[in-house]
């Protein structure tokens, strides 16, 4: 996956935890919970369909990292290299 | 509940088992065709053991599911009597976020069936009004009714939605309340009563239980499952068996087995369930117990896997009180005009944290349900349901006498009391039966019939117990803010995530050495 790519992947994942918000338009740098209505509880499904989708396990002291768009892919960028995008699962 | 029930003339029919005759001996092998290996055994079907097992079914995972009773659902259960009764145990009203907690790990047709409720009813010597049960409503009510000023209201809510695990825990609701409302029984009694019924507390734990739960919970109204406990728990099964789930119930799971691994460290190898007529050993790489804390540690695990400081630690763990409900059915035919859909009523003149547990107390809950939560039913049925909370030790000790004569004394409180809203109603119930510690202990198998958990202090030893002992973990209600419908439902999300991920790490290794 490419950098864009790794965006792409983690925007896909949270149209499917919450389908109301809308994600276009999101300021990358700026933290996901002040834009969009997302909890404790859907950071956690977050790390889940990683695991799932992308075979990635975010240990929990790493979970600020998700922080915003920019940040999951400074963090997600080198985890997700050699894997392959899903979209729309 | 209960296996007796009281009929109005007062003559009490008894069956031969039930809470205090033991259980129906089966005959059948309840877990017949069962797997020798699972990768997750999870013990108990409450809201918090049905979620964690659903995400992990629909994670791929092979999960077996293990109910003692033979119905699914825990506390999240309904039962039928006589007279085309159905008594639903504990649908009164949970927090909005069910909606959205059903929707992510259930099925949005399961979360489209969350409504909220028309009406909530106080009543009591010092307050008597209507809410919305919202911030905004109850900001108000404390305005104009109770006269305090506004800023110090929202200042006090926005204190709340603030407070978190990391504040200071020896601060308690009680000392918490008298910062902001000095004096002001009336308004403790608002802020904690609600409170107390949802999750058992009192005035006497940590202040921030109250600040999450309030938040969570008297914030944006409260609601219900349109259809009935029945129809929402058979949905669940259906989800539960489309994501592959296997679920066997009256199977008594009697101990959880432990191996020690090369780095001398135990972990769960499976468990070892009494199924009726045979006993199996099943194998898992992880387990997940939804029974209370105290007896996954001290009973179902042998105590030598343990640090003896962590038994220390879980035997200190104390339980959270019980319940006793009453049950009170409309005869087929009859009606009872729309007063309230949940009524928080007392006769005390000043509030008492503590009372609200007293045997014969003057303090108790009236859930109303009309034909609108049953709209599929071919006939128009109304049920009432009065809960409070209760102490096991008031029931534990009666003999055969005393019981039958507290339960029958608590039916006919109850109806009085009601009659006070509804003078005709006496005449019109046809069906009454009263639960009490007791009964939760005997269905439930948690010790002292705690029907809200743990105290504050178990939910460490909850959320630990995968490092003390590897696979295994435990999910239900704890530590109060993990209590009730949504608190139990998310509790089971975030231990099925550490289950997961658990089950992840381990498939890796294996994939890594084969």
């Amino acid at each position: 996956m490419t950098r864009d790519e790794v965006t792409l992947a983690i925007k896909d994942i949270i149209e499917t935890i919450a389908p109301d918000e809308e994600l276009v338009g999101l300021n990358p740098d700026e933290r996901l919970r002040d834009q969009i209505e997302l909890d404790s509880m859907d950071f956690l499904d977050i790390v889940m369909e990683l695991r799932k989708r992308y075979g990635v396990q975010v240990p929990e002291e790493d979970y600020k990292e998700l922080a915003s768009l920019t940040s999951c892919a400074d963090y997600l960028g080198p985890k997700l290299e050699d894997v392959e995008l899903k979209v729309g699962c | 509940m209960t296996s007796d029930n009281i009929n109005p003339d007062g003559k009490s029919v008894s069956r031969p088992w039930g809470s205090r005759h033991g259980r129906i001996p089966q005959k059948k092998d309840f877990l017949e065709g069962v797997k020798a290996e699972y990768d997750v055994v999870v013990i108990g079907s409450g809201l918090a053991g049905m979620t964690a097992a659903n995400i992990l079914g629909r994670n791929g995972q092979r999960v077996l599911l293990l109910e003692q009773h033979f119905k699914i659902g825990g506390l999240a259960t309904w039962f039928k009597r006589p007279g085309g009764h159905i008594f639903d145990v504990s649908l009164h009203g949970f927090p909005v976020g069910m909606k959205k907690t059903c929707r992510k790990y259930w099925s949005q047709e399961i979360a489209d069936k969350i409504v909220p409720l028309d009406k909530v009813t106080f009543d009591n010597p010092q307050f008597s009004f209507d809410t919305t049960f919202t911030r905004e409503d109850f900001t108000e009510k404390l305005v104009t009714q109770f006269d305090l000023d506004r800023e110090m209201v929202e200042g006090f809510f926005a204190h709340l939605r603030k407070m978190d695990f990391f504040d200071d825990s020896n601060l308690t609701t009680g000392e918490l309340f008298e910062e902001f409302f000095p004096g002001r029984n009336d308004v403790h009694r608002l802020l904690m009563e609600p409170i107390s019924y949802a999750n058992g507390s009192n005035l006497d734990e940590p202040a921030i239980t109250y600040g999450i739960v309030f938040s969570n919970f008297m914030s944006k109204g409260v609601y219900t499952f349109v259809g009935g406990t029945d129809v929402l728990i058979s949905a669940m099964r259906a989800e539960l068996l489309k994501n592959g789930v296997d679920i066997r119930t009256r199977v008594q799971v009697e101990k959880i087995q432990v191996e020690y691994g090369s780095d001398g460290k135990p972990h769960v190898a499976g468990v070892v369930a009494n199924a009726g007529a045979a006993t199996h050993t099943i194998r898992s790489s992880a387990v997940l117990s939804n029974a209370n804390l105290k007896t996954t540690i001290l009973k179902l695990v042998d105590e030598e896997h343990f640090r003896p400081e962590f038994v220390a630690e879980a035997k200190a763990v104390r339980l959270n009180n019980s319940s006793c409900q009453v049950y009170m059915g409309i005869r087929a035919g009859e009606s009872i005009p729309f007063l309230t859909d949940l009524l928080f009523t007392s006769t005390r003149t000043k509030f008492q944290s503590h009372s609200l547990s007293d045997l014969h107390g003057e303090s108790r809950t009236f859930s109303f349900y009309y034909p609108k939560g049953r709209p599929e039913m071919k006939e128009e049925r109304y049920t009432i349901v009065a809960s409070t909370n209760a102490r096991y030790a008031d029931w534990a000790d009666m003999t055969d006498e005393e019981y039958e004569s507290n339960k029958r004394q608590l039916c006919e409180e109850t109806l009085s009391h009601l009659e006070t809203y509804l003078p005709e109603v006496r005449s019109k119930v046809d069906y009454i039966e009263a639960s009490t510690p007791r009964s939760f202990e005997f269905y439930t198998q948690h010790q002292g019939g705690s029907s809200f958990g743990t105290k504050f202090e178990g939910l460490a030893p909850s959320m630990n117990l995968h490092l003390e002992l590897g696979g295994l973990f435990h999910a239900g209600s704890v530590g109060i803010i993990m209590s009730g419908w949504l608190g139990a439902a998310n509790y089971g999300v975030i231990q099925a995530n550490k289950v997961d991920s658990y089950l992840f790490q381990l498939q890796q290794t294996q994939n890594a050495t084969s």
